[in-house]
């Protein structure tokens, strides 16, 4: 298939504008002949059905938890970023760019990043006047600190709840138009299924997760807001419902999936303490601007962190990226963190985590200055680990965080099903290889409230013609039979292994062999292994029988499934891009120094599978990625 | 550790409930409570038993979806802290837990441990938000906002939505929740132009939805995960008097 993302011509600072310019409009009397689906309530989701119903389109709003404010963008703490250069400090729309290019490792495209840029001026306004409390200086003008992989300061923040608040902005918006009666809400569904009619999306099987219910919801357009699945871990950052499964089943009807062994492994979480554990607890970034990060210079190290003298320290990211320190990118801090566990001198009960020390900032600043910045964070250390970390340094480790890949999207969002937009997490657009912190919130923002809008009243305006879609359509009653069929085959297994159980297994399979760091043996072991795995899932799985009521080891099996058809996925994915680049560093590929070789001459594309079968080779398809304005260069944080 | 859990069982808001007993052996003090009843799940379920439905997500404390009653308390024994932040540490060896849903009239289980909790975005529609639609906000600075009011808003705004307010009131009032939105808004000069009818709209919807009344136990203060403070009753009721006022002088 030819990939063509349509990116409009002009200069990169009039791309947007001329695609504005040019794009067809619906006139309002049209709108309500017109309905779209969104699934997703997250900073993504609420905002682009807030926005569209706002328009005087009809939406169905869904989202699996029990309130659309639950959403996973909830969780975000540290900020959101915005090239406002309120600071004076050099910022602009164009370094913005620059940074989060070079921050991707050249593995993004150039129109796509310099528009969210350039919309980001716009949401810190659009949330600032929904109520969204950013945190302001004395004289009432907004503040903002530093997060990893740049040098100026352009995050804004909410404390250490800036997802919260926004989220809370665009929930509101959502409920407001919920009231309005332009949103209709579907809270505790969970979609199951896309519905294609002569190619198109034209709506979605979802189930109620209340009574069991198998649904049809028929619309003109379908936008996938569903987030991300770094949850395929296991042991992550993610809430526990996080899935890649509207993603996933929609690749399966056609669409393809961009990047997919592209995650984000976040440097500082909590380190695992046992097999019992379930999730790994962000502690935020924003700790870096004032944290310092080392280990013991002695492999084995048993003394407390405290009693250890300063020349006894090694403080490996300022020694080997000094011009950054430690606010180098998330991916080079993961890495070096690894390296330096691997190589035996992780700290910690089980030797799996690195310190974060505030002792020196503490005694600049005072104890006061960093309870206000970090007092939140500080308090949750304490409650999940039971440490004071004004008192000694917090112990972190890697922990999988963010996918940047996903469902491959054109520059309008738009995937390679007419109709079935993707936004937010769920498509692999802005980030490239590397995601630079606070950029997520935003891209998740922009695409809701200021793209999206825009490109689906584009395509919708191809559709005024056509009429209700009939739910009673032969392709709704299809796909609900193979929902039901796929349901009730699950529930009949009746083995002897929980679901909980193959989540584990699939997590630490992709830890250990497509994580921090990949080669091809290794690859070629873990499809093995997730093939072997799925089969076993498929006879020994146990779930209680009930699929017509509440059953949430049902909805969880579902999506582990899923799970281990995108494991695969991931891994064919990281074995056939024999170069390092971001997040996806391949053991063969890099420097002396333990640096990452990108190799621009066979690489610089974007590859995008499509579904082919199960446990078939996936097909290749690839966006070559086009330089125009910025050469890319080494990527060197020294 | 050793515990022995009392938990309500209830398969669905038509059938009668019980309190059943199970007992959990060699469990690692570190662990979190949701992650030991991850534990009683795992051995209910390979023991041909329903496993115990209750709400939970995020697992750190900011979305508001996990809430149980722990001995008789919202969340549990620990000040400040959501049910899915609480640790076993928080008990000793041998204890016994008792462990409810959230009770209110407004709240029907549906399941074991989980209700539905809707009536609390219905409050939130009916008022809770600025009307500002995409693309008409000003710049961000036009407006300064000192830093005091900025953070007073904010204490309001962290809610979580959570409804342990609801659950620990003896009357199901939810009137901290709902006085935490017309706090948050009213504070902010963007807010300020919707004052009057938000806060007479959303305490018509709280009464629309079966929530009780406030006496002023201040019992929802100490139970709640983010501190909010019962001062948000109180402003919550100089905006609807002063609303009424300015309605009747209309
Ligand atoms: C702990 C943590 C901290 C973070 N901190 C930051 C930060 O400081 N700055 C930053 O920029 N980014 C941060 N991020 C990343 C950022 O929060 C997310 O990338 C972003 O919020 C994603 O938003 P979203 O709208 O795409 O998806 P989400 O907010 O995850 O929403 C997904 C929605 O889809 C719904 N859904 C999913 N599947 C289905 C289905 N099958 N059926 C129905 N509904 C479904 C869910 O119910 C939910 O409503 C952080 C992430 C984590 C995990
Ligand atoms: S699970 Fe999110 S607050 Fe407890």
């Amino acid at each position: 298939m030819e990939l063509n993302a349509r990116i409009p011509d002009g200069p990169l600072e009039q791309k947007w504008e001329n695609y504005k310019k040019n794009a067809k409009l619906v006139n309002p009397a049209n709108r309500k002949k017109l309905d779209v689906i969104v699934v997703g309530t997250g900073l993504a989701g609420a905002s682009v059905a807030a926005s569209l119903g706002e328009m005087g389109y009809n939406i169905k709003s869904f989202c699996f938890q029990d309130s659309p404010r639950r959403a996973h963008s909830v969780a975000a703490q540290g900020g959101v970023n915005a090239a406002k250069n309120y600071k004076n400090d050099g910022d602009s729309v164009y370094r913005m760019f620059v940074d989060t290019i070079k921050g991707g490792d050249f593995r993004a495209r150039e129109a796509n990043v310099y528009r969210m840029a350039e919309c980001s001026l716009n949401l810190i306004d659009q949330a600032v006047a929904q109520g969204v409390p950013f945190g302001r200086e004395y004289g009432g003008y907004l503040n903002n600190r530093s997060f990893g992989g740049v040098q100026v300061s352009r995050t804004f923040y909410a404390r250490g709840q800036t997802g919260q608040q926004l989220l809370l902005g665009s929930y509101q918006a959502l409920m407001r138009q919920v009231d309005k009666g332009s949103v209709k809400l579907f809270a505790r569904h969970e979609m199951l299924d896309l519905v294609l009619i002569d190619g198109k999306a034209r709506g979605i099987i979802a189930r109620n997760l209340d009574t069991g219910e198998i649904e049809r919801h028929a619309a003109h357009a379908v936008v996938l807001a569903t987030g991300g699945y770094g949850k395929i871990y296991y042991l992550s950052t993610l809430a526990m419902g996080c899935n890649g499964s509207a993603i996933w089943r929609a690749h399966k009807k056609g669409a393809l999936m961009a990047s997919p062994s592209w995650i984000q492994i976040h440097p500082t979480s909590l380190p695992q303490s046992g097999d019992y554990q379930s999730k790994l607890t962000l502690m935020s970034e924003s700790l870096r601007n004032d944290g310092r990060i080392w280990v013991p210079k002695k492999e084995n190290e048993e003394r407390p962190p405290n009693t250890i003298p300063e020349e006894e320290r090694d403080y490996y990211l300022e020694r080997r990226y000094p011009s950054f320190g430690n606010l180098a990118p998330r991916d080079i801090s993961s890495r070096a963190a690894k390296e330096r566990i691997d190589a035996g001198f992780g700290i910690g009960p089980l030797k799996n985590a690195v310190y974060l020390d505030f002792s020196k900032a503490i005694k600049e600043q005072g104890i006061e200055k960093i309870k206000e910045k970090y007092g939140n964070l500080f308090d949750m250390y304490l409650k999940i680990t039971g440490y004071n970390a004004y008192e000694e340094p917090m112990m972190i480790s890697p922990s999988a965080h963010f996918s940047m890949g996903g469902l491959w999207v054109d520059y309008e969002l738009m995937s390679t099903i007419p109709g079935l937009f993707a936004l937010g997490e769920a498509n692999f657009a802005d980030h490239g290889a590397n995601r630079l912190g606070a950029n997520s919130l935003l891209q998740a923002s922009v695409d809701g409230y200021f793209i999206a809008p825009y490109t689906i009243a584009n395509y919708l305006s191809t559709e005024i013609h056509t009429g209700k879609i009939d739910a009673d359509n032969p392709a709704f009653a299809k796909a609900e039979e193979e929902v039901k069929a796929k349901l009730h085959q699950l529930a009949g297994i009746q083995g002897t292994k929980t679901v909980d159980y193959y989540h584990k297994t699939v997590g630490k399979i992709l830890y250990d062999y497509c994580g921090l760091s990949r080669n091809k043996e290794g690859l070629e072991k873990a499809i093995k292994e997730i093939q072997l795995l799925r089969a076993d899932f498929n006879q020994n799985v146990k779930i209680p029988a009930d699929v017509d009521s509440i059953n949430i080891e049902l909805e969880k099996a579902g999506r582990v499934a899923d799970y281990l058809e995108i494991g695969e996925l991931m891994c064919y994915d990281a074995l056939t891009r024999n170069e390092s680049c971001g997040a996806h560093f391949r053991e063969e590929y890099q420097t002396e120094e333990g640096e990452a070789m990108r190799n621009d001459e066979a690489y610089q594309f974007i590859s995008a599978w499509g579904w082919n079968g199960l446990s078939q080779e996936p097909i290749l398809h690839k966006e070559q990625l086009v330089f125009e304005f910025i050469k890319p260069t080494v990527r060197s944080y020294k | 550790m050793k515990l022995t859990l009392k938990i309500w069982r209830q398969k669905s808001q038509q059938q009668a409930g019980e309190l059943k007993t199970y007992t959990l052996n060699d469990l690692n003090s570190h662990m979190s409570f949701l992650e030991m009843l991850d534990i009683l799940n795992e051995q209910l379920l390979l023991a041909n038993e329903d496993p115990v439905t209750f709400d939970h997500d995020c697992r750190e404390g900011i979305c508001g979806q996990c809430g149980m009653m722990i001995n008789g308390i919202a969340h549990g024994p620990l000040k400040n802290t959501t049910t899915c932040q609480l640790h076993i540490r928080s008990f000793s060896d041998n204890d016994t837990i008792i462990i409810e849903p959230f009770r209110a009239g407004a709240f029907p289980i549906r399941k074991d441990l989980s209700v539905d909790r809707s009536a609390l975005d219905r409050v939130i529609s009916s008022g809770g938000y600025i009307s500002t639609n995409t693309g008409q906000a000003p710049d961000a600075h036009a407006i300064p906002i000192t830093h005091q009011t900025t953070e007073a808003a904010f204490d309001a705004a962290a809610c979580i939505g959570c409804g342990a307010c609801v659950a620990t009131c003896k009357n199901g009032s939810a009137a901290l929740f709902t006085s935490a939105k017309v706090g948050h808004l009213s504070l902010l000069p963007q807010g300020k132009e919707e004052r009057a009818e938000r806060v007479i709209n959303m305490v018509n919807a709280m009464d629309e939805e079966g929530f009780g009344h406030c006496t002023n136990t201040e019992a929802c203060e100490v139970e709640c995960p983010q501190g909010i403070s019962v001062l948000q009753i109180a402003r919550m009721n100089y905006e609807f008097i002063r609303a009424k006022i300015f309605e009747k002088e209309k």
